[in-house]
């Protein structure tokens, strides 16, 4: 009989059993009652599972087989770019000189971690046509918040307060969000027929108050903003700045750059376009670029080179300051720099050829079987609507739903807001042919089930460990810590 | 679909009831079943002054998180604080238990930009 391991570490546990044991201590015991003030203690003591180490394995090996991840399927979720992380981005970011640096280690017992550095924001300012980049962001996020925070910086030089930040309808959820971090009103742009921004309409909300336009570009429904270079020249015509959302930088590798396009900020996600590790906490990286004007307000520390020497240089008088603990993210660094050296400038521009081949490969398979609201060539991801499966009682995430039983990751879905019922896709150019064909094939198989056995569909999943889970309960009473029955009844 | 014909309607899936002097504002049964399940309700404060077409709160559901729009212009004098804690009754009853605020409006004349329940039907009927 098989064991399924589908218990909490918590429940398997036995009083004073133990995986390990410790030498007896060589210092002297602390009475923490005495030592600590009342408050500062737990009222009941932490409730640690007792088990062994065979244990700890097992229930680990069994959670991360009832994981789904890149390395063991396809997991095509729109806008998240998952595509496969090479392992030799491993084998680099785990050379001991790289993984045992400490942050405080002086600068000249550091300078290969340096170098790596200060050559990764060459190659990310080429890549984006910007003329300077820090790498401190965590995440894409904060890689917007910071460059807002040097938007507010440059205008305040200037002496002007301007409050506004435009944003399409389309835009990630992110952009509102960070600009309202950042002390910004948003205003949302509403998107033409075509599923682009509507210039003429954009005209009647720029004005002396706009402090810049978050893009991105591709936008959300994988489409290129073809008017992006008189968007620009409407923007800056009002003093304003313009932000480009890198979320989708991998449409564009070695095509063109935010830079050519007119964009005075750019953020890329080292997670999603340069294969470091994604979900489950990455954790990410969210380098930012700047065009010279932007230079001053940049993060400090600066890494820069002087003479044959690497330094961190926090002399910059108007820089917004740290943004990150440390230096930001350095491991993810080390992967994005493996990737950019490996696949070189041709590589790259591939990238994008076959990550553009594929979406509309795959668009064009699914066509039969689902409404495309926006009837175009797309880039590296296009939207689907379940408006035509909806009529029939079933929606797009029930369609979700059952993907999961033929073992893929369903795409994005109800995102963007403005497509009703729908689906992202992002096929990523890392799949094959067959992986895509089969994954069409699929999709039709429940298009077919929608209108001849619909309950299939509405009941899925059926071969997942776990059914549907209440999200709403979830969301309304949710439980964030573990309690046995024990500590619930105190 | 379900539209009380006595209540008027905004483009923004508000429906606004008379009462008197004041009026009762909610979201309609559309806009809940679009929405899916309502997970958290946030709503302003009595004594807040609302403007018309400006948001004056949000819902959040399983899917995303939408605004609300005003219909009219005026002053909150009710705030239903049920929807903190029973956010399903937006879901469940969205003309009668999950009303969200009652407007004192001070411009009588935005109420004729309404939509009546038939007009109502007839926009989101074409989307």
């Amino acid at each position: 009989m098989t064991t399924e391991y589908h218990d909490l570490i918590f429940e398997r546990s036995q009083p004073g059993r133990t995986g390990a044991s410790l030498p007896d201590s060589d210092v002297d015991a602390v009475d923490v009652q005495k030592k600590f003030a009342g408050h500062l203690l737990r009222d009941q003591p932490a409730e640690l599972p007792e088990v062994d180490e065979l244990q700890v394995v097992r229930h680990y090996t069994a959670l991360s087989r009832k994981n789904h991840g890149i390395d063991n399927g396809f997991y095509p979720l729109g806008s998240c770019t998952m595509k496969y992380n090479p392992k030799i981005n491993e084998d680099m970011a785990n050379l001991d000189g790289f993984q045992f640096v400490h942050p405080y280690q002086p600068e000249e017992t550091v300078q290969g971690s340096l170098q790596l550095m200060h050559e990764l924001q060459e190659d990310l300012a080429e890549i984006t046509g910007m003329d300077e980049v820090t790498l401190q962001p965590s995440a894409g996020a904060q890689g917007e918040w910071t460059g807002l925070m040097m938007v507010k910086a440059y205008h305040e030089q200037k002496g002007e307060s301007r409050k506004k930040v435009l944003i399409p309808d389309s835009a990630h959820g992110t952009n509102p969000a960070s600009a309202t971090v950042a002390g910004f009103e948003t205003v949302t742009i509403p998107s033409n027929e075509e599923g682009l921004v509507y210039v003429e309409e954009l005209k009647k909300y720029v004005d002396d108050d706009t402090a810049a336009l978050m893009l991105t570009n591709p936008n959300t429904l994988g489409l290129f903003e073809k008017d992006i270079v008189e968007i620009a020249s409407i923007i800056h015509e009002a003093g304003g700045l313009l932000y480009y959302d890198g979320a989708n930088a991998n449409a564009i590798l070695g095509k063109t750059t935010p830079g050519k396009m007119g964009f005075d900020i750019v953020h890329l996600n080292l997670h999603k376009t340069f294969t470091t590790p994604h979900g489950g906490g990455g954790p990410g990286a969210g380098p930012v670029g700047v065009k010279e004007k932007l230079i001053p307000y940049l993060p400090v520390p600066r890494i820069e080179k002087q003479g044959e020497t690497y330094v961190f240089n926090s002399e910059y008088p108007q820089s917004i300051g740290r943004v990150k603990g440390y230096y930001g993210n350095f491991g993810m660094f080390v992967r994005a720099y493996t990737y950019i050296r490996t696949m070189g400038a041709e590589g790259l521009s591939e990238v994008s050829e076959s990550a553009v081949l594929h979406a509309n490969y795959l668009l064009k398979k699914l066509e039969p079987y689902f409404d495309v609201p926006y009837q175009q060539v797309c880039k590296h991801e296009f939207v689907i609507s379940g408006a035509r499966q909806k009529k029939l009682g079933v929606r797009t995430l029930d369609i979700a739903k059952r993907l999961l039983d033929f073992g893929y990751h369903p795409p994005t879905i109800y995102f963007p807001l403005n497509v009703e019922e729908c689906m992202m896709v992002e096929p990523t150019e890392t799949e094959s042919k067959e992986t895509i064909d089969a994954f069409a094939h699929v999709l039709g198989e429940i298009a077919r089930e929608v209108e001849e056995e619909p309950e299939k569909v509405l009941e899925a999943p059926h071969t997942t460990v776990v059914g549907r889970l209440d999200e709403v309960q979830a969301a309304r009473k949710p439980v964030l810590r573990y309690m046995s029955d024990k500590t619930q009844e105190s | 679909m379900n539209l009380p014909k006595e209540f008027k309607y905004s483009e923004e899936h508000e429906w606004v009831k008379e009462e008197g002097d004041k009026v009762r504002i909610g979201i309609t049964d559309f806009a809940q079943s679009e929405l899916g399940d309502i997970v958290f309700v946030e709503l302003p404060e009595e004594g807040d002054e609302v403007e018309a077409d400006e948001p004056f709160g949000s819902v959040e559901s399983v899917k995303t998180v939408s605004e609300l729009y005003a219909p009219v212009t005026g002053k909150v004098v009710e705030v239903n604080e049920e929807l903190d804690d029973s956010p399903e009754f937006v879901n469940e009853s969205p003309y009668e238990k999950a009303w969200m605020i009652v407007v004192e409006p001070s411009n009588k004349e935005e109420m004729d930009e309404l939509m009546t329940a038939e007009e109502y039907e007839e926009m989101v009927s074409e989307d």
